[in-house]
């Protein structure tokens, strides 16, 4: 029986070499596939007994920080809560779930450094620290802008236009980040589709423009060379446009008028003529310089961002497109979805002297040591326009504030430029409307730019609803 | 040198690797106080070295000839197994030591009461019921309960969860031995060729084909292919060695593969398990049956080649709950190449190796078909047992609810797995000191 017994360790011989060629097949060959598995949670864990680094507002305010547990892990907490819900967002490590400037950043702040730098802090002994993050963000203003919004559903941003610092981001309603880490605390927010609170509306949410948009208009004619601020259009109502009749608010006609008091008076008929003439294709050019068809340059996720353009069943609809009523675009209507990020962009650009510059929330990164390790200077995204023009416009849209439909967002002692927009939202003759107010100021020397829309209000007006929340913010800003 | 002196040389890297481990499994907690690491991994190592070296002891007066490096080997095992279950749970820990104490009296007392162990056979069909009868107590109800959907363990209440498959295990092998001795010359003289294949007489080869269904009958029955595999494949090594007829072997495994594929199609439980064997990492089955097998992959590869040390793995995630279910029982290859990486777990394999090379090294030796056939059975359905639990941690078969012998948790297992070990040693004795003369 010697031979089978032989033959039979053979066997053995054999199967525990299939052990072994698994076993290093799982732990060596194939180890790296699975450490990066969706499913592995192991990673994520990791990374919570890792000290994230802080956010901070730009006066140092803390935003959001790690908290050392008892088992040697660390919690994210937000001690202002909701304020910055948007656009700090939430970082549930657990469940790996991150969003806002807490995902845009989430490698600084994690301290996920080049193979590199983490070996020589190992040989120094040092423990994986992550980065912290100084923002732009205005602590007074967000509240100001926040409560400004309180029990209203609308979205708020202020850059500053000579930087592209962001210094107000508000998507109202909002959330509590705290909620968010603890147990099934996303889901609720996740399911409440009716408020959206997770939606951030000021880079998500496409809205028609309303009036705000003939900014976008007069910079394309006067940019262009076809029109000048004394060129005279008739301002009649009704116009026809594109085979229907448009009105003017009100149906005034305001006969032959030129195109600055058709900006101050928001003259419908007169802006859907000056775009008709200018044609599609200047019209979408201007578009794009200003930054529309493109995911704005912001540091934030790109999928919680959308492009602003003329859309039709959820996609971006070219400018050129037929199906594209240039006359009714022109006044902030017809397919238009932008988000008031976009539009605060547009008003930038006009108050930088016709140069964007490139929107950030971040200023800089700073290391365990306060080391500023990076730091995020000013660049200019693009020329939108020329300085005339811009000088152009900035004269047009002070009228509007001194003596014309923007006149709630007058401060005492500064000159503000701005234009209304009141789009008219669900069936017409509804009374639903979405009020917009967009300005800078000072219209001499500006400092800030500003975008306030508040979402389906009845028979609310640019003017009389988002004017003066506008005031309020500007006013923080710029007087403290 | 003597055996027993070589056997107590032996038993010197045993007493190091549990001082050792346990120091580590220390520092890693950060036990700083320094008395705490040197004197209690010390104090771990003395208890252990003391335990096995009275059982060497033992071994001097009771079987002076026997195998000098089966002991050894089986200290090693177990003080590895205990470092890694204290670096699991210091509570499991105490109790797997006493049932170490429990198992060496245990060992001891097979070795007295079954000198001559040869006086089984008389009573192999009794052996054979009872481990049958064993097999079944888990379906009964009240103490049976299925654990994962295998019916394994009977709740013996506030004691412990009786395995009885890890006894039943010895039983079967017991009566194979005793029945193959008997009947090996009449199934290869009466063998015959049938297209090609060559088959027993049918006077004989009906009982192992009754071998063949109860063996489905315990796929069914206790629903866990692992085990049928082990028991299964202990019986076809025994035919093997028994007949020198491999092809008594290849048509046993096609019966079983038979059997196994139309229970593997039909049974739900079982067809469960192989879905997720073929794929383990499929989200759709992640939170449910796909959880443990994905998890140990994870863990694995989280050891990688070196491994993280002991103490290293994460075995909770950071909200408390399991990460990698059963540690200490099933699992506990994972955490082993988790802590000590492919390296350790390879030695870990290498030292079972060993092992079953001894056991068969006893077969070779030994003078009588029973003896023969006895060696090849507890060495190979210890080698087996390895595979199915190895082999589903890895997931080179379906995973099952195995224990690794010696290294596991579990007071069936120890138990079950000394009385092998008893009865290879008294194997062993008789042969050398037959051959010597």
């Amino acid at each position: 029986m010697s031979r089978p017994i032989m033959r039979l360790f053979g066997t053995v011989v054999v199967l525990f070499a299939v052990l072994v060629a698994w076993t290093s097949r799982w732990s060596v060959f194939e180890a790296q596939a699975l450490r990066d598995d969706q499913l592995n949670k192991r990673p994520l864990f990791a990374a919570l007994h890792v000290r994230r680094g802080a956010i901070r507002a730009a006066d140092g305010t803390v935003i959001a920080r790690s908290v050392r547990q008892r088992n040697r892990t660390y919690r994210r907490a937000y001690p202002l809560g909701a304020l910055f819900g948007h656009p700090i967002g939430y970082a549930n490590i657990v469940e790996g779930q991150l969003s806002g400037l807490e995902r845009s950043r989430n490698e600084a702040l994690s301290g996920q450094r080049s193979e590199l730098d983490s070996l020589l802090a190992q040989l120094q002994g040092k423990r994986r620290a992550g980065d912290a993050v100084v923002t732009t963000l205005d602590v007074a203003a967000q509240r100001v802008a926040t409560e400004q919004l309180a029990g209203r559903t609308g979205s708020i941003v202020a850059l500053d236009p000579r930087t592209g610092a962001v210094k107000v981001l508000v998507s109202s309603p909002g959330f509590d980040p705290n909620l968010v880490n603890a147990p099934d605390g996303l889901a609720p927010l996740n399911r409440d589709d009716e408020n959206a609170p997770l939606l951030d509306r000021a880079t998500q949410g496409g809205y028609p423009p309303g009036s705000t948009f003939k900014v976008v208009t007069a910079a394309a004619a006067l940019d262009s060379g076809a029109f000048r601020p004394d060129s005279v259009v008739n301002g009649d109502s009704p116009k026809t446009v594109s085979g229907a009749p448009l009105r003017n608010d009100g149906d005034v006609s305001y006969g032959d008028i030129d195109l600055a008091t058709a900006l101050q008076q928001s003259v419908n008929t007169v802006w859907a003529q000056v775009a008709e003439r200018l044609g599609k294709a200047t019209m979408g050019e201007y578009m794009e310089r200003f930054g529309f068809y493109a995911l704005p340059p912001l540091d934030y996720p790109r999928d919680q961002m959308v492009a602003s353009g003329e859309r039709a069943n959820g996609r971006l609809l070219p400018p050129t497109s037929p199906a594209v009523d240039v006359g009714r675009m022109a006044i902030g209507q017809d397919k238009l979805a932008v988000t008031p990020l976009q539009m605060a962009m547009v008003v930038a650009a006009v108050a930088n002297d016709g140069v964007l510059m490139t929107p950030h929330l971040t200023d800089r990164i700073v290391d365990a040591d306060g080391r500023t390790v990076e730091r995020v200077e000013p660049t200019p995204w693009r020329r939108p326009i020329s300085a005339r023009t811009a000088d152009q416009l900035t004269e047009m849209m002070r009228r509007v504030v001194d003596d014309g439909t923007g006149t709630a967002v007058q401060i005492p002692g500064i000159d503000v430029a701005g234009k209304t927009g009141t789009a008219q939202k669900g069936a017409p003759g509804s009374g639903i409307t979405q009020p917009w107010f967009v300005a800078f100021a000072p219209a001499s020397d500006p400092q800030v730019a500003i975008a306030v829309t508040v979402e389906e209000t009845v028979g609310g007006s640019g003017g009389t609803t988002a004017a003066p929340i506008a005031r309020a913010v500007l006013e923080q800003l710029l007087t403290g | 040198m003597t055996a027993r002196n070589r056997e107590l040389i032996g038993l010197i890297p045993a007493s190091l690797l549990v001082t050792a481990g346990f120091a580590a499994v220390f520092l890693e907690r950060g036990s700083l106080a320094q008395n705490e690491v040197s004197s209690l991994s010390l104090t771990y190592g003395a208890i252990f070295l003391g335990l096995c070296l009275a059982a060497h002891v033992f071994l001097r007066f009771a079987l002076p000839d026997a195998d000098p490096y089966l002991f050894p080997l089986v200290a090693v095992l177990a003080c590895f197994g205990l470092v890694m279950i204290y670096r699991i749970d210091e509570q499991l820990a105490r109790q797997q030591a006493q049932w170490f104490v429990v198992g060496l009296g245990l060992f001891m007392a097979t070795i007295v009461l079954l000198r001559d162990y040869r006086k089984l056979e008389q009573y192999r069909y009794l052996i054979a019921l009872g481990s049958l009868a064993l097999l079944m107590l888990p379906r009964l109800p009240v103490i049976g309960a299925p654990v994962n959907g295998a019916y394994l363990g009977v709740r013996v209440p506030g004691v412990f969860v009786f395995q009885p498959t890890e006894f039943a295990k010895l039983g079967i092998v017991v009566f194979l031995a005793s029945y193959l001795r008997d009947t090996r010359h009449l199934l290869v003289v009466g063998a015959r060729r049938i297209l090609g294949i060559t088959l027993p007489p049918l006077k004989h080869f009906g009982p192992l084909l009754a071998i063949w269904g109860i063996a489905m009958l315990l796929l069914v029955v206790i629903r866990d292919l692992g085990s049928s595999l082990m028991f299964y494949g202990a019986f076809l090594a025994l035919l093997y060695v028994a007949t020198s007829r491999f092809s008594f072997v290849a048509v046993g495994l096609t019966l079983f593969a038979a059997g196994a594929w139309y229970l593997g199609t039909t049974v739900p439980h079982v067809t469960d398990r192989i879905d997720v064997w073929l794929d383990p990492l499929d989200p759709g089955r992640y939170p449910t049956e796909g959880f443990q097998i994905a998890n140990s992959l994870f863990a694995q590869a989280d050891g990688g080649l070196l491994g993280r040390g002991f103490g290293g793995a994460m075995l909770l995630t950071p909200g408390g709950s399991p990460l990698l279910p059963a540690p200490q029982t099933d699992l506990i290859y994972a955490v082993i190449v988790n802590e000590v990486g492919l390296v350790g777990a390879v030695a870990v394999l290498a030292t079972y190796l060993l092992f079953v090379q001894r056991g068969f090294k006893v077969a070779l030796l030994a003078r009588d078909s029973f003896s023969t056939l006895l060696a090849v059975g507890l060495s190979s359905v210890f080698a087996l047992q390895v595979f199915v639990i190895v082999g589903g941690v890895t997931n080179v078969i379906p995973l099952t609810g195995v224990t690794l012998p010696f290294i596991s948790y579990g007071g069936s297992s120890i138990l079950a797995n000394f009385v092998l070990l008893a009865l290879l040693l008294l194997v062993s004795d008789r042969a050398r000191r037959e051959a010597a003369r």
